[in-house]
């Protein structure tokens, strides 16, 4: 099943909607403006009505998984369910409807969810503040970035290097290296935590931060932290948090006492904002006290009672955002955080640990475990044994489990794992899904023994197969050399030929 | 389960953390049912003060627009909303489909060759689109013309200052130059002259960067047409509610020779062995988790919920109903200008410039006026001193669809 492009269904008899007119006086624009100012042909928009729009985007929704109706074991991504309050209290007229230029007293309530959610995330992660205004993780790990550097330089040092872990997020290494820093990689060790001996040997006076996560890519904690701490800050380096893993241990531990001076958080994964089918999000960033002079401007602050947005801050890194964030997001999460309590936040971490750990027990005859358990929120299987002896690679997996209704675990990732298989169930899914998974996987692997072929064929339930995406790249690369009219990455209408 | 994994307690599982880091319980409330819970959240939005559409005249980038239901009843499908980035392309289906044609709304509102498949907003969109002129050029300079959005400039510099890359206001472009950066109509509303602005980033070997506002793109020339190299723009208009400034939608598009360079997701079209057509993510090579350090950007999540909402608008608009929504806030601004003018010791700030449906005022006593209008609930001009010291007494207003005939009187009426 495929569903033609809007495009595709567009009929040039289709009346536009209707819509206010004018009702005064004022000049056309034709009138006005210059011809060489106006457009010449209106833009190739679809002309649909409204049940053929309808119809077409219900079907494009029948044709997507999603958390609402699957399993979703992405490790790394933490796909938990959203919970529907979150919807309903962001669409409140009283949020939804404010501008972001409307003056400070008629905003009270904004800026006091703002400044509440603030306080929440400092309690949860354990620093002193937090800026709300990044839109998303990577978004944050910049910014956190940035402020270290400015730090780092009102204090008369140039720090060049920021060293990050072989295991670590891709994101690491780009943000580090759109801040301005080297990128050094430091070494796991054979138990898969970060090596100390490597990183005693990179650390040095160029190294302006560690970026570090915890527990880390393969779902360990670093047991070791309070020493990387030590060894970090002993060089007068900084140690950065990436907040991707936080739904490991909310109300069991918190990073601002591991030692990290500073945290992002990814309130679409560990804090319930749906994920939108890649985005928005938000990625907040909390900072230990050294670093709040340098947090983006505006800050919100509360004196006596009045909540006001603070632009006058000196050493301040700038902006990093328009307005101030994406409120639709702060206030979702705030609704979860104020549903859960401390109490449920520590329970969802816990769940989430058990879950992950359940399994991983359950699976761990049929797919390898490089390293050992417990493992915290999630754990890293490799299919490299299954790759060598049948040929079934961990994609083949992934496609399978799509093809029996569950979405696929992240795959190739980390990159320190052969034939990857990252799986993070969190604390939504049930015992009953998590023993139906691993049913599944036991059920591929045993196929992938006997008729290994077949599972290459997979997916064959869905709207379509495997991809071609190396021709697909080889048609982009013809059009993006000038050597071809189709664009692959845009609908063009077809050339009619004269009949 | 924990007698199946083998151990006796919770805590058997959790012993690689160090004691001394173990929290007794979160210094936060317990937590809620889902009534107390909304009538706590209710309570904080109901002590903000929401300004009826129809008196909303303060833009200075984000609109009070007519939103079609049909946006939210898209949006809001669970199928869509709590859906991942479609990293498993058999899977997803819907969303990449989606994507796909946004890109292709957004190249055909630009006349350029490719969009992405969305950025966070449009002043992450003027920094990156710097990137891909720093990249592009092996030039180390931006130049910002004329009055571009304040807070774009910001993030811009921000972002511009851990590449190295220096902010410039104003000037003529030159052999340090990578990009002339315009907005069209300006922050004030203006219109300016976008072709000559081009023309003079290309003598200087520079490119051109045109931000500009989606809906006006229903009247005015695209930059594709007058040979701007990178559009880019904030999608709010595009069916978002203004949500005190986010989550909305940047957008960014270019020439077919600065794909490579451009940052962020990209949906092509691919067939699977049985030769059915599907979409899938492509150029990943660019990105970060393929490039690692060098990749030209770190976006990652983007706001693909945001760039739904922007398709499902404007293909319900289509070409003639995005042109009338266009017009009307035209008509009605330049209806509204010649009236606020005719005020005693009211003029229009820049009389010999043209523009679409914001525009600047000069007035007496600005900050007083704005509050007036406040206390007859008209959320009234945006008092532009704040960011231009050479602006003083001058406030913007906008006009769209949603303030129809008797909203103008009001606001005149009010101002007598």
């Amino acid at each position: 099943m495929t569903e033609p492009l809007s495009f595709e269904l567009s009929r040039p008899a289709v009346d536009p909607p209707r819509l206010p007119e004018a009702d005064v006086s004022g000049p056309a624009p034709s009138e006005l403006l210059p011809k060489e100012a106006l457009r010449a042909r209106p833009p190739g928009l679809p002309r649909l009505s409204e049940p053929e729009i309808m119809r077409h985007y219900s079907r494009l929704a029948s044709m997507n998984y999603s958390i609402s109706e699957n399993f979703y074991p992405l490790g790394s991504c933490t796909m938990k369910y959203n919970p529907v309050v979150n919807e309903t209290a962001a669409s409140l007229p009283g949020f939804a409807g404010l501008h972001p230029y409307q003056d400070e007293d008629t905003v009270q309530g904004a800026l006091e969810l703002m400044w509440r959610l603030e306080r929440a995330l400092c309690a949860i992660v354990g620093v002193e503040r937090v800026t709300l205004q990044p839109a998303a993780g990577a978004h944050g790990e910049w910014t956190a970035l940035r402020m270290i550097r400015a730090y780092q330089h009102s204090k008369g040092e140039a720090r060049t290097e920021v060293l990050v872990p072989d295991s670590a997020h891709g994101t690491n290494p780009a943000s580090a290296a759109l801040s301005g820093f080297q990128v050094v990689e430091v070494k796991s060790g054979g138990d898969g935590r970060i090596s100390l001996a490597d990183l005693e040997s990179k650390l040095s006076q160029r190294t302006s931060a560690l970026m570090l996560t915890n527990p880390n890519t393969l779902g360990l904690f670093e047991r070791e932290i309070l020493d990387i701490a030590e060894l970090v800050h002993s060089t007068g380096a900084m140690l950065y948090y990436d907040g991707a893993n936080l739904n490991a241990f909310m109300g069991i531990c918190r990073p601002g006492d591991m030692g990290f001076d500073a945290v992002h958080m990814n309130l679409h994964k560990t804090f319930t904002t749906p994920h939108g089918g890649g985005g928005p999000g938000a990625g907040p960033v909390g900072v230990k006290a050294e670093l709040v002079p340098f947090l983006p401007m505006p800050t919100v602050e509360r004196t006596n009672g009045h909540l006001m947005l603070d632009f006058k801050r000196p050493q301040s890194i700038g902006r990093v955002r328009s307005f101030y964030g994406n409120f639709g997001m702060l206030v979702r999460a705030y609704t979860y955080i104020l549903a859960m309590g401390g109490d449920g936040l520590s329970q969802a971490s816990q769940d989430a640990v058990l879950s992950a750990n359940y399994l991983r027990k359950l699976v761990e005859g049929d797919l390898e475990m490089p390293h050992e358990g417990p493992c915290m929120h999630e754990f890293v299987a490799s299919a490299s044994h299954l790759s060598h002896e049948n040929g079934v690679r961990a994609l083949d997996i992934a496609k399978a489990l799509l093809d029996r209704d569950f979405y696929a675990p992240t795959v190739y990732f980390p990159l320190v794992v052969p034939e990857a298989i990252m799986v993070e169930p969190t604390e939504t899914e049930s015992k009953a899904t998590l023993e139906a998974f691993a049913t599944a996987v036991k059920e591929i692997v045993a196929l992938a023994r006997t008729n290994p072929q077949a599972l290459h064929d997979e997916p064959k339930n869905l709207p379509v197969g495997r991809l071609d995406e190396v021709a697909a790249a080889r048609r982009i690369n013809t059009y993006l050399q000038g050597l071809s009219e189709d664009p692959v990455l845009r609908w063009k209408a077809p050339v009619q030929s004269p009949c | 389960m924990l007698e199946t994994i083998g151990v006796k307690s919770m805590n058997d599982l959790l012993v690689d953390i160090p004691q001394s880091l173990r929290l007794e319980s979160l210094q936060l409330p317990d937590g809620l049912s889902e009534f107390e819970t909304m009538a706590q959240v209710s309570a904080l939005a109901g002590r903000n003060h929401v300004y009826p559409d129809r008196l909303t005249f303060r833009g200075g980038g984000v609109y009070r627009r007519f939103i079609p239901a049909a946006v939210a009843a898209v949006t809001s499908k669970p199928e869509f909303y709590t859906a991942y980035t479609p990293y498993q392309a058999e899977a997803s289906q819907g969303t990449l489909q989606a994507i796909y044609e946004f890109q292709t709304l957004i190249a055909e509102l630009t006349a350029l060759d490719v969009s992405n498949a969305s950025l966070y907003d449009g002043a992450t969109a003027v920094a990156e689109a710097a990137m891909m002129a720093f990249v592009h050029t092996g030039r180390n300079e931006v130049l910002v013309s004329g009055y571009v959005h304040p807070e774009y400039v910001q993030v811009l510099r921000a972002f511009g200052e851990g590449r190295g890359i220096k902010v410039r206001k104003g000037g003529e472009p030159n052999q340090k130059t990578a990009a002339v950066i315009f907005q069209q109509p300006d922050f004030l509303g203006l219109l300016v002259d976008a072709p000559g602005l081009t023309a003079a980033a290309h003598d200087a070997g520079a490119l051109a960067i045109a931000c500009v506002d989606p809906i006006s793109l229903a009247i005015l020339a695209p930059p594709g047409e007058y040979g701007a190299d990178i559009a880019v723009g904030e999608g709010q208009q595009l069916g978002l509610e203004p949500s005190y400034g986010g989550p909305h939608v940047g957008f960014i598009a270019c020439r077919r020779e600065l794909v490579r360079k451009l940052p962020g997701r990209i949906v092509g079209e691919a067939h699977d062995a049985s030769g059915r057509r599907g979409f899938a993510l492509v150029l990943a090579a660019r990105e970060q988790h393929i490039r690692r350090e060098k990749a030209t950007s770190n976006i990652c999540t983007n706001h693909s919920l945001c760039a739904l909402a922007a398709s499902v608008y404007l293909t319900y608009m289509g070409p003639y109903g995005l042109r009338q929504v266009a017009e009307v806030g035209f008509r009605r601004a330049h209806a509204l200008a010649e009236r606020l003018a005719a005020l005693p010791g009211w003029e229009m700030a820049f009389p010999e410039r043209q523009f679409v449906n914001e525009f600047p005022m000069r007035v007496p006593k600005a900050p007083t006026v704005v509050k007036k209008l406040a206390r007859k609930g008209i959320l009234g001009g945006l008092d532009v001193y704040r960011w231009f010291r050479e602006l003083k007494g001058v406030l913007t207003f906008t006009c769209t669809e949603v303030n129809d005939a008797r909203a103008l009187d009001e606001l005149v009426a009010a101002l007598k």
